[in-house]
């Protein structure tokens, strides 16, 4: 047999799901491997710039599915890299919910309250900071203020950010190039690196096999760091425990793809995928109206016209996350910016005689697009994402060289999303359209179907064995020593921001890891260390491939 | 018309009267067949469709030749359907006039459409040339003034190519907060 590298621990993917576990593992004294299928890049490697084949394709993947696409990271950070950094706590409610299962989601040993210390760790970690009114974009502000107008309330949302170097470009889905978003490319995985931990981008785990002595072998490829079609070489690692967090639309196909290897899983994986709920509408103020009714003014003869100021998310609505409402009635409504291209494709012109998303009536409303306000639905949908059988390779076929795939997720909205979908989109015209201030409409869904930026619950835990994949360690049923700590075990939708409730998951997850790897005579301990902050992320160390 | 490497003439301008479908624009001049002339200022095709298309990181280069032929196909087979009489001197869908056009897409785009991914795709590409100019460097696009971009009021960076908004709140408390935050700020 063909020698290859040994680890104690393999860890699948840079998001939080992988760098935070990465980090405790290395620093409790275990030999560490991460590998990440995206490239590794720093602040001054992240572009303001459309062009394909910049950073803002590099770092960023779009994986089309049948009624469900899926929008996240694709880099070392993952996520982190490329989200928008809004961190709220997921509500009490959240952790009670049934869905259509008829019984709680969750673990019963995780609520909010026994999650508190997790969270509290990763808001000192990356730092979170409270946000205040002066953080809130002109965006935020139109919105905060089209609530209150409406009756309602709205607040600042806390944000990874460190605002006194964010120059609101609105480039984040980019990279930061100012290292103002606290990415885990400032805090987790450089202190990972440090203790020892190797990580290595351009690295794509295919399939994960059990040795007869009980440990894994994780087969990866290596991709052309230009054209992500192209697989430039192949390798394999053996580890004593695996950590899988390639992200919820990928960690359940390689362990679908690993049944062959590693036999049957459990009926969980690869099902109860839920997109958080997402929905987007977009806003087109009348500048006059936001003037005269809401009183705003930029001071510079300006009401408005900000839709490219900022940094995403920084005022959100919170009216509807009440724990006495039914499921599927609950949702946030948060403030957002897409840049053009995902921003602008799937939205709609009011009252259009033509088609809606595109043709003469869209050119006359992009025209206008400096005067739209997107409006994010995060709400509670029903788990009915499915995936069907893997592709030959990664999680999707590659259409593009980078950027764009195509997977085998299948996502049709049940009545129960769906009503909570027309109860938002009515509740922001409500909101939005109140004397004149602006029209509204839904993105469409009848192009590509739904969308997340956030998906989760392809993998999730749970207390029932029939419909959760992972138990209450996030370790998967059935084969002992491989853990889930990604967005994929997060049970079902949160109605907010996900990535908080993701890296507290993980941080809880970490004294289960690190015994699982202790009982299989990995010389670790879990002492409960948090990263330093750094200010500036620092260069991928030269020697980036396996060995 | 521009010239393209590995594309007839015909096949171009078909491309480009699709791009025209999805963002139009004013004609390029009066010999121009492609772009039907549906609205003022440029379209996707003056916003760099066709380039878009044929990026090789776009993925779409390989197929667009039988894309073109598909689109024209489809337009015999609406010709006939509606009963036209159609320009031979011009590719098919070319020779649809702009209403006639858009109602092909419709088609092509609608849910339940065999090949709608196909057509969503080169829909997209149209629009992205339009919104993001992406075949070029943005600082490029904007200082050419590119169509997409400069109609949208998209605002140009420092002179150094880096965007920077150092004016960007109201900086005041524009609504109640909700009651049931806790100290941190999360909800509870």
């Amino acid at each position: 047999m063909t020698a290859h590298e040994e680890t104690d621990v393999l860890v699948i993917g840079s998001g939080f799901g992988g760098a935070i576990p990465a980090y405790h593992l290395a620093a409790g004294g275990a030999s560490v491997v991460v590998l990440e299928r995206g490239p590794w890049l720093t602040a001054d490697e992240f572009e303001h710039d459309f062009k394909f084949g910049s950073s803002s394709t590099r770092v960023f993947e779009f994986t089309m599915g049948e009624g469900m696409n899926v929008l996240g990271g694709n880099c070392v950070g993952g996520g982190s890299v490329v989200y928008f950094a809004a961190m709220p706590r997921a509500p009490q409610f959240v952790f009670e919910r049934q869905g259509s299962l008829g019984r709680r989601m969750w673990p019963k040993s995780i609520t909010r309250e026994s999650l508190e210390p997790w969270y509290d760790r990763v808001a000192q970690a990356l730092p979170i900071t409270q946000s205040s009114w002066d953080d809130v974009t002109y965006a935020g502000g139109v919105f905060a203020a089209a609530c209150n107008h409406a009756g309602r309330t709205a607040n600042p949302v806390a944000a990874a950010i460190d605002t006194d170097l964010c120059t609101n470009c609105n480039w984040m889905m980019s990279g930061c190039k100012f290292d103002a978003k606290r990415s885990l490319l400032l805090n987790y995985l450089p202190a990972a690196v440090d203790h020892g931990a190797r990580i290595r981008p351009l690295h794509e785990v295919q399939r994960i096999e059990r040795t007869p002595e009980g440990a894994f072998l994780v087969h990866y490829t290596v991709v052309d760091p230009v054209d992500y079609r192209v697989q430039v070489d192949a390798g394999v690692i053996e580890a004593k425990v695996v950590v899988v967090a390639a992200g919820a639309a990928a960690t359940p196909v390689i362990l679908q793809r690993s049944e062959e290897t590693l036999g049957a899983m459990p009926p969980a994986v690869g099902r109860y995928f839920s997109g958080n709920g997402e929905r987007l509408n977009t806003a087109i103020l009348n500048e006059d109206r936001v003037r005269d009714v809401l009183g705003l003014d930029r001071g510079d003869g300006l009401a408005y016209a900000a839709n490219q100021i900022g940094r995403g998310p920084s005022a959100a609505s919170w009216d509807r996350l009440d724990g006495s409402l039914p499921e599927f009635s609950r949702y946030s409504l948060e403030q957002l910016y897409f840049p053009p291209g995902f921003g602008t494709i799937l939205a709609q012109a009011p009252d259009a005689e033509g088609p809606s998303w595109f043709g003469a009536d869209k050119k006359e409303i992009l025209r206008r697009w400096q005067s739209w306000l997107t409006i994010f639905i995060m709400s509670e949908d029903d788990n009915e994402g499915v995936f069907g059988p893997p592709p030959e390779t990664g999680n999707a076929d590659r259409i593009s060289m980078q950027m764009l795939s195509r997977g085998n997720l299948r996502y049709e909205p049940t009545a129960a999303t769906r009503h909570g979908w027309a109860l938002a989109d009515a509740d922001i015209r409500d909101i939005m359209e109140r004397d004149g201030l602006s029209r509204v409409m839904p993105w469409t869904n009848e192009v590509i179907g739904a969308y997340t930026v956030h998906p989760l619950a392809s993998c999730r835990m749970g207390d029932d064995p029939e419909t959760s994949a992972l138990d209450d360690t996030n370790e998967l049923r059935d084969h002992p020593g491989i853990f889930v700590t990604d967005g994929s075990a997060v049970p079902g939708a949160l109605t907010v921001n996900p990535a908080f409730t993701i890296a507290a998951i993980a941080e809880r997850a970490v004294p289960n890891i690190v015994r699982a790897a202790q009982a299989r005579g990995v010389d670790v301990r879990y002492l409960g260390s948090l990263p330093p902050a750094a200010r500036v992320s620092r260069k991928a160390p030269v020697t980036v491939t396996g060995p | 018309m521009e010239d393209f490497d590995g594309l007839s003439a015909d096949q171009v301008m078909t491309l480009e009267a699709y791009a025209d479908t999805i963002i139009p624009g004013e004609r390029r001049g009066p010999a121009d067949r492609a772009v039907a002339g549906a609205a003022t200022g440029g379209g996707a095709v003056a916003s760099g469709a066709v380039e878009l298309m044929l990026s090789p990181e776009g993925g779409l280069a390989g197929v667009l030749d039988s894309l073109a032929e598909g689109l024209n196909e489809h337009a015999r087979d609406y010709t006939a359907r509606i009963g036209l009489d159609p320009d031979p001197t011009v590719p098919p869908f070319v020779a649809l006039a702009c209403g006639h056009r858009v109602a092909l897409a419709r088609e092509l785009l609608a849910p339940g459409h065999p090949e709608q991914e196909l057509w969503v795709s080169l829909a997209m590409f149209s629009a992205m040339a339009w919104d993001t100019g992406a075949h070029m460097h943005t600082s490029d696009a904007m200082a050419a003034g590119h169509p997409g971009l400069t109609s949208m009021g998209f605002m140009p960076s420092e002179p150094d190519g880096i965007w920077r908004f150092p004016r960007f709140s109201y900086g005041r408390a524009l609504a109640a907060i909700h009651p049931r935050t806790t100290l941190r700020g999360d909800p509870e």
